[in-house]
């Protein structure tokens, strides 16, 4: 399973990438291969509030639909519009094409709560 | 809850773990339910052909005159043609439905019976139970395996092994000589594509497999595809739209049902039929990629719990969310608008004809 080096992850298996006070988030390609085919995404609204580890996006699979909760508390400065159109770009593109939300980060000590590259690589072998 | 450990396994199982295949434990067998990802096999079956291993589903051989078998099933069998098929239900005294079936009639005293794999067990019970002395029933489930050649070029495929498969008719079967085997190969199907299901020696299905596949334009596809081809051709799954607190009349299954003879749960079905059912399954048209899912709450326009999902997928074919429910009798129109979701989500559908997909190559 793909791990960015410099993102930071979620026991949920979200991803986050941030730049400077603002934060793009996604999927991790082990969460997009555990759902298969995503068919529909429920996006929030640009300017909504997202509070850390809260749900902020609903998704679904073929067969299931799951939470995504937010790594970070933040304002919502962007959404990825194209997966309405386009959910499968999560399968095919999880890192990049395929990020959620973009958000402004109201609080950085909050990355103490989440995974790094190494820390996650760990805790996916440990859920086997 | 069943282990890793307990679960059946049949015999394409390595090699469904060597084709990468995602194993999940299915009505007590570890089966595939995807190798390259569900719309990707589900295209495939739609558009050229695909090879399914349902090897889990259980077979008897029953030997004995029609009369006993008659008053166990719920479709007529005495006016069969030898070499003819058909589908109907297993009842209990309440009108239950105990599983769904297929009857093969194989000689004039002779009959084949496939039904699901997760009930084997308790319908091989019941048949014993309710067949008369004189009637020899056998419990051939871990003697057959079967394969599943499903989609617009089944016919062409299985024509470079099987040269007369052309004669096979819609809901026909026959025995043919497939690699060395004399075997049964039915004209029949859960995808609403032109298809042949083949029941073929456990031991030797493994062959079977792969040549098949070597075959090519034919790649295998898992239960995930299976059951969105299924829901979109509206067909019933045990455990979902079928259960012993089900009626057959509530499942929409009337039309496999002779009430012009005896059989178990008649009287009960006459009952409900006097009083009128309460409930029905419909289909459930999302107005958008949302999917309706099994056990979701369905709600009329004005918030009332009006039913429940039992099955529900996105369907590729449509790229809309379908499914189908159980709900209450005054709000079944085709055409109403209902909600389905739970406490804390909900999203519209228009109740339909549970045919979402009429294009298939089914009778082609």
């Amino acid at each position: 399973m793909e791990v960015i080096e410099h993102y930071l992850y979620t026991k949920e298996h979200e991803w986050v990438n941030i730049e400077d006070n603002e934060a793009y988030i996604g999927i991790t390609d082990y969460a997009q291969a555990q759902l298969g085919d995503i068919t529909f995404i429920e996006l929030p609204g640009e300017g909504d509030e997202v509070e850390q580890f809260e749900q902020f996006a609903s998704l679904e699979s073929v067969k299931a639909a799951s939470d995504i909760y937010s790594p970070l508390s933040g304002t919502i400065l962007e959404v990825n519009a194209e997966l309405e159109e386009e959910p499968g770009l999560i399968n095919k593109s999880n890192y990049d094409k395929g990020w959620i939300i973009k958000i402004s980060v109201s609080d950085m000590d909050e990355c103490s709560n989440l995974m790094t590259a190494e820390e996650y690589e760990n805790f996916l072998e440990s859920v086997g | 809850m069943t282990t890793q450990d307990t679960l059946k396994k049949t015999p394409l199982y390595k090699d469904h773990v060597a084709l990468n295949a995602k194993m999940v434990p299915f009505g007590g067998w570890d089966m595939p339910v995807q190798y390259e990802g569900i719309l990707a096999e589900h295209h495939q079956t739609r558009h050229e052909c695909s090879l399914f291993d349902i090897s889990h589903m259980g077979e008897f051989i029953i030997e004995g005159d029609a009369t006993a078998l008659d008053g166990i099933v719920t479709m007529s069998i005495k006016d069969m043609p030898v070499q003819s098929c058909r589908y109907g239900m297993i009842l209990n005294e309440q009108g239950g439905i105990i599983d769904d079936l297929i009857v093969f009639r194989l000689e004039q005293a002779k009959w084949f019976i496939v039904v699901n794999g997760a009930t084997t067990a308790k319908d091989a019970a019941h048949f014993q139970k309710h067949l008369k002395g004189g009637t020899v029933f056998k419990d051939v489930s871990l003697a057959t395996g079967k394969l599943d050649v499903q989609g617009p070029t089944a016919r062409k495929i299985l024509k470079t092994f099987v040269g007369d498969i052309d004669k096979l008719e819609y809901y026909k079967f026959d025995f043919f000589d497939l690699l060395g085997e004399n075997v049964l190969i039915s004209r029949t199907g859960y995808t609403g594509e032109l298809g042949y299901e083949i029941y073929y020696p456990w031991d030797k299905t493994v062959e079977l497999w792969n040549a098949l596949l070597k075959a090519g334009d034919i790649k295998p596809a898992g239960l995930g595809a299976r059951d969105v081809l299924r829901l979109e051709v509206g067909y019933s799954l045990y455990g979902h739209e079928l259960e012993e607190n089900i009626s057959p009349l509530e499942a929409g299954l009337s039309k496999f049902i002779d009430f012009e003879k005896d059989f178990i749960g008649k009287d009960a079905l006459l009952k409900e039929k006097e009083a009128g059912v309460k409930r029905k399954i419909v289909g459930l048209l999302s107005q958008n990629r949302r999917s309706p899912r099994a056990d979701n709450t369905i709600y009329s326009e004005d918030g009332k719990a009006i039913g429940i999902v039992t099955s529900g997928t996105f369907s590729p074919i449509l790229e809309k969310g379908i499914g189908l429910g159980f709900v209450d009798i005054a709000c079944a129109q085709t055409g109403n608008i209902i909600l389905f979701g739970n406490d804390k989500s909900r999203a519209e559908a228009a109740i339909s004809s549970r045919i979402f997909y009429k294009e298939g190559s089914l009778k082609t």
